[in-house]
């Protein structure tokens, strides 16, 4: 009994050195040594590739949590988000791709629902075919076109299938797409996305909503807006037939800036000031999400609350 | 018939809010009027056709509107009822032919009913929808006329003026006798029930001070200019911006409508108030003269002061976004044939060096001297002070490339294949590196090592001490893109004549490689993580330089072979369609162009808050990098495809007429 598990033991120590062996040589074979080059006689300095030769633990580049609520006075959830990360490490790169969405749907009988949903898997079907699907293959042509147009084409394909898929019902949508350290930030209504740092926050979509446009013409303080009785009406919006102008921006991140994708159900009750002070002492951006929602609902929660946030950390 | 279609896009979105019809057909309403049918629903209730019974052997038809009163508190309850029976005891004793009779008034707990002359007619939303094409000219002018009549008599009535306040297509009705009616006064605002959930679509037609609690006759002229111009351009600005009247200049979309009718309608619909026809009596008269022909043609003074008073959003610089068609304000180019400056001053070079040949590189400033390859095979360098001759070189071959500097001596490529090592001192050859084929690229040198391409199709990487080759990278086509390079993260960017662009690492391997549709010849910029470069697609890139994907794309008319300048998150790139361009470098959105006569295949320098840079009209120009304004051009005798170099306040640049310049700034 008891030599036959030391028999047992040794052959499986000899396994694991074998293994250990062909790990070796196997790695061997895939690298050989390249001949000399005869006309590399002044060689550049060796290539910095990579993160470096130390091993990283296994963060990745972008950080996501999100979090969401019905509110207080509403019995359905008219918002959705999506998030998408792509991230490929190795010898050869992809570059990281992220696509994060927020859409607050409107309109009576369940149509508000539809359309954020349908307008939510619309642009993320576009995104990902024409930009992730295109990264992993193979055989893709390098026949691509500009991010900015896809993100802009991704709205307005989404318009047309809310338009087709919910008829009345319409939807605004944010969406960012991350692509290495550029951000592509496509959107229409008044869903919001912004940037912080650790010096501050910008919010870097411009509401399409009538108080917003009388502020900037001076008609309106923002303390105005905020309890103006048409604060609510949009003038742009996902679904609402053709000819659909989509707002596209782009930025750099830098390591530390975080995204924040929002629902007015959000940004209508937390001001800019709170909701800075809510991500700069929460722990962590799950964190962050679920304090800022709690904030929306203790101001009263009168409408669906989406918070999405994405920290880049390369 | 009334219609309550207009409240479609903002009512049927928020169905929560709608009402809805409450009574019945056959249902009767203080035993007097039998619901025959509905009309129309709107956000405070429903319009019924109904039949008058006190009349029972004819068949007299009268409309009632419904008016649902939600307003939960009761004492509120009672003051929008007051305020709603006020209003229309007011309306009841008014007499136009185009106001609607109010035959009675129903209070009822919580609905309140107005019983009105029934109209048998279309309104104008219906005319509209049911018009292929444009409404024509005179018939809308006709209309206006009209609506301008009944809207005098409202607001000169006594002792307070009526406000109609909600004047668009839909609530003006054209009768059997082809006359307009005004329907669904104001009157029930107070029955709007409080917004709840997000809404798509605006009025569109309320003027901006109504949003602040303001409801003057100046708002009903406004919404009548907006009405006009809904009418006439077909354009429904319920589901455009806000108060984006001047973004749509009516002829712009319809042509057939004559200019005064179109100023008069600007004027209607201009921001301010006080900037609007003072009564609809003043409008009246503005339109009568048109259909008279008796209208002030459209001059520009006119033209200017209506632009001035329709354009809200840009206060500082309002003829900017002019909403009529004028002549554009063009930054004026002196006409001086010569030399010129804004303000008489001229530009006077501090020296002219003469060449054999062409110049068409960038000439390199390095210490003293200016060096310069010209096409004569000779490289010339000069003192930078006077322009007096020092040395020249003469290679096999003519020089398209520019000169590059590293310690003391300079590196240039010429069209006989060879790169040359010079001393920047005497012009002493140090070495010779070949490839096979012209080199018309200006090398790059980073880390010890002197970057370049050559038309044999390769780039080169060569030691800058032994002028011997470290490796060499093999594109499809001959490379003449200038190399860039990020030492950081050893990377060379270049691009070639097939259109392939390559992002190459220190060892010579392939990073990534994006495709334009014609040759790159241009050199690279990069900023903001994104390679930018113009392609003879006609297009400029900004593309992501980890991957190469394209974040960006604007294109230009022609092909773009000049080189971008980066300053404050702009690139300036010059095309051949004969423009200079300034881009938004995040964006690739177009902040300014400079017209030239010519193309502009020059690269631009960047220096103290100006673009310096040469045009195929044979001039060098100095344009504010902020806004594209003209500071002042020279005019050499030949195109100028040379790019500048501009060191301490002084422009050097070469010409076609084989002429070096230095120019002050």
């Amino acid at each position: 009994m008891a030599r036959e598990r030391l028999q047992s033991q040794q052959f499986r120590i000899i396994i694991v050195f074998d293994f250990i062996k062909r790990f070796f040589i196997t790695r061997a074979k895939t690298k050989p040594i390249p001949p000399p080059d005869p006309a590399a006689t002044a060689p550049l300095p060796s290539p910095i590739e990579g993160r470096g030769k130390d091993v990283v633990a296994g963060a990745l580049p972008l950080k996501v949590a999100h979090a969401q609520s019905v509110g207080r006075l509403r019995d359905h959830n008219e918002d959705v988000l999506l998030t998408m990360t792509g991230t490929f490490e190795g010898d050869e790169r992809i570059p990281t791709v992220g696509i994060y969405i927020v859409a607050d749907g409107m309109g009576g009988h369940n149509l508000g629902e539809r359309a954020s949903a349908v307008a939510a898997r619309s642009v993320a079907h576009k995104i990902t075919g024409k930009v992730y699907m295109s990264l992993l293959d193979e055989d893709a042509s390098d026949d691509r076109a500009p991010l900015q147009d896809l993100v802009a084409e991704a709205l307005t394909g989404a318009n047309q299938a809310v338009g087709k898929a919910v008829g009345e019902g319409g939807t605004t949508g944010t969406v960012a797409l991350i692509f290495n350290d550029q951000l592509i930030v496509g959107h229409v209504g008044d869903s919001r996305a912004y940037i912080i740092t650790n010096t501050g926050l910008e919010q870097i979509t411009r509401d399409h909503s009538l108080v917003q446009r009388l502020q900037e013409l001076g008609q309106l303080t923002p303390q105005e807006a905020a309890v103006h009785p048409q604060r609510n009406v949009l003038y742009r919006a996902i679904g609402q037939g053709d000819g659909l102008e989509v707002d596209v921006n782009m930025y750099r991140l830098v390591p530390g800036m975080k995204i924040l994708l929002c629902s007015d159900g959000l940004w209508g009750l937390v001001n800019d000031k709170l909701i800075l002070d809510i991500v700069w002492k929460s722990a962590n951006l799950q964190e962050a999400c679920n304090r800022l929602v709690e904030a929306a609902n203790i101001a009263g929660g009168p409408d669906n609350i989406t918070a999405l946030m994405v920290e880049y950390s390369p | 018939m009334t219609d309550f279609r207009t409240r479609q896009i903002t009512s049927a979105l928020s169905s929560g809010q709608q009402v809805g019809a409450t009574l019945r057909a056959s249902s009767v309403l203080q035993d007097r009027y039998a619901v025959i049918g509905i009309l129309g629903v709107g956000g405070m209730g429903a319009v019924y056709k109904a039949r008058d019974l006190r009349f029972p052997n004819v068949t007299k038809l009268v409309a009632v509107k419904e008016m649902i009163n939600l307003a939960p508190d009761p004492s509120l309850r009672q003051m929008i009822i007051r305020n709603f029976e006020r209003e229309a005891n007011l309306l009841a004793t008014v007499n136009h032919p185009s106001i609607p009779k109010i035959y009675d008034l129903i209070n009822r707990e919580d609905r309140s009913y107005l019983v009105m002359e029934y109209i048998e007619g279309k309104d104008l939303e219906a005319v509209l929808n049911d018009t292929p094409g444009f409404l024509p000219e005179p018939q809308v002018l006709t209309w206006a006329i009209q609506l301008c009549d009944v809207l005098t008599y409202i607001h000169s009535h006594e002792p307070e003026p009526i406000v109609f306040r909600d004047m668009k297509p839909s609530n003006v009705m054209i009768d059997q006798h082809e006359n307009v009616r005004l329907i669904d006064f104001g009157i029930a605002k107070g029955f709007q029930s409080g917004q709840k959930g997000t809404m798509i679509g605006t009025e569109g037609y309320s003027p901006p001070e109504q949003y602040r609690g303001e409801a003057g006759p100046a708002g009903d002229i406004y919404a009548l200019g907006a009405t006009l111009h809904h009418l006439l351009t077909k354009r429904d600005p319920r589901i455009e911006p806000p108060f984006s009247f001047s973004d749509r200049p009516i002829r712009k979309l319809n042509p057939a409508v004559t200019p005064e009718f179109e100023i008069a309608i600007n004027t209607s619909l201009a921001y301010s108030p006080t900037d609007r026809f003072q009564s609809a009596k003043l409008m009246k008269e503005a339109l009568l003269a048109i259909r008279h022909g008796t209208a002030r043609p459209a001059t520009p003074d006119v033209v200017q002061r209506t632009a001035l008073l329709t354009n809200p959003l840009s206060p500082g610089d309002r003829p900017a976004a002019m909403p009529i068609a004028m002549p554009t304000p063009i930054a004026v180019a002196p006409e001086d044939k010569s030399v010129s400056a804004p303000g008489g001053a001229s530009i006077v070079p501090l020296w002219v060096f003469k060449c054999e040949d062409e110049m068409r590189g960038q000439p390199l400033v390095a210490g003293k001297h200016i060096h310069v390859g010209v096409y004569d095979n000779n490289v010339y360098t000069v003192t930078r002070a006077e322009g007096k001759f020092v040395w020249k070189y003469a290679a096999q071959g003519g020089f398209a490339a520019s000169p590059v500097a590293e310690g003391q001596n300079i590196y240039i490529g010429s069209e006989d294949g060879k790169l040359y090592a010079l001393t920047g001192e005497s012009g002493r050859l140090i070495w010779t590196y070949e490839t096979s084929g012209p080199i018309r690229c200006t090398a790059r040198i980073s880390q010890g090592h002197i970057f370049f391409g050559s038309d044999d199709s390769h780039l080169h990487a060569v030691n800058l001490q032994s002028g011997r080759r470290a490796w060499r990278f093999e594109a499809v086509a001959p490379i003449r893109s200038r190399p860039a390079i990020v030492e950081k993260d050893s990377r060379v960017y270049f691009g070639c004549e097939a259109g392939e662009f390559y992002a190459v690492d220190f060892s010579s391997s392939l990073k990534w490689r994006f495709r334009a549709k014609r040759a790159i010849t241009a050199s690279p910029a990069l900023t903001e993580g994104l390679v930018i470069v113009g392609s003879s697609d006609c297009s400029v890139y900004g593309l992501e330089a980890n991957s190469g994907w394209a974040v960006w794309k604007t294109r230009t008319n022609k092909p773009v072979v000049s080189s971008p300048a980066i300053s404050d998150k702009a690139a300036y790139v010059g095309s051949a369609d004969g423009n200079m361009y300034a881009f938004d470098v995040r964006s690739g959105r177009v902040l300014w162009k400079f017209e030239t006569g010519d193309q502009v295949a020059s690269s631009p320098a960047v220096y103290k808050g100006a673009i310096y840079f040469g045009s195929v009209d044979g001039y060098v120009y100095c344009v504010e990098a902020a806004t594209g304004k003209l500071r002042w051009k020279f005019k050499t005798d030949g195109p100028v495809i040379s790019s500048p170099s501009v060191v301490d306040d002084a422009v050097y640049i070469g010409s076609a007429d084989r002429n070096l310049y230095a120019l002050p700034i």
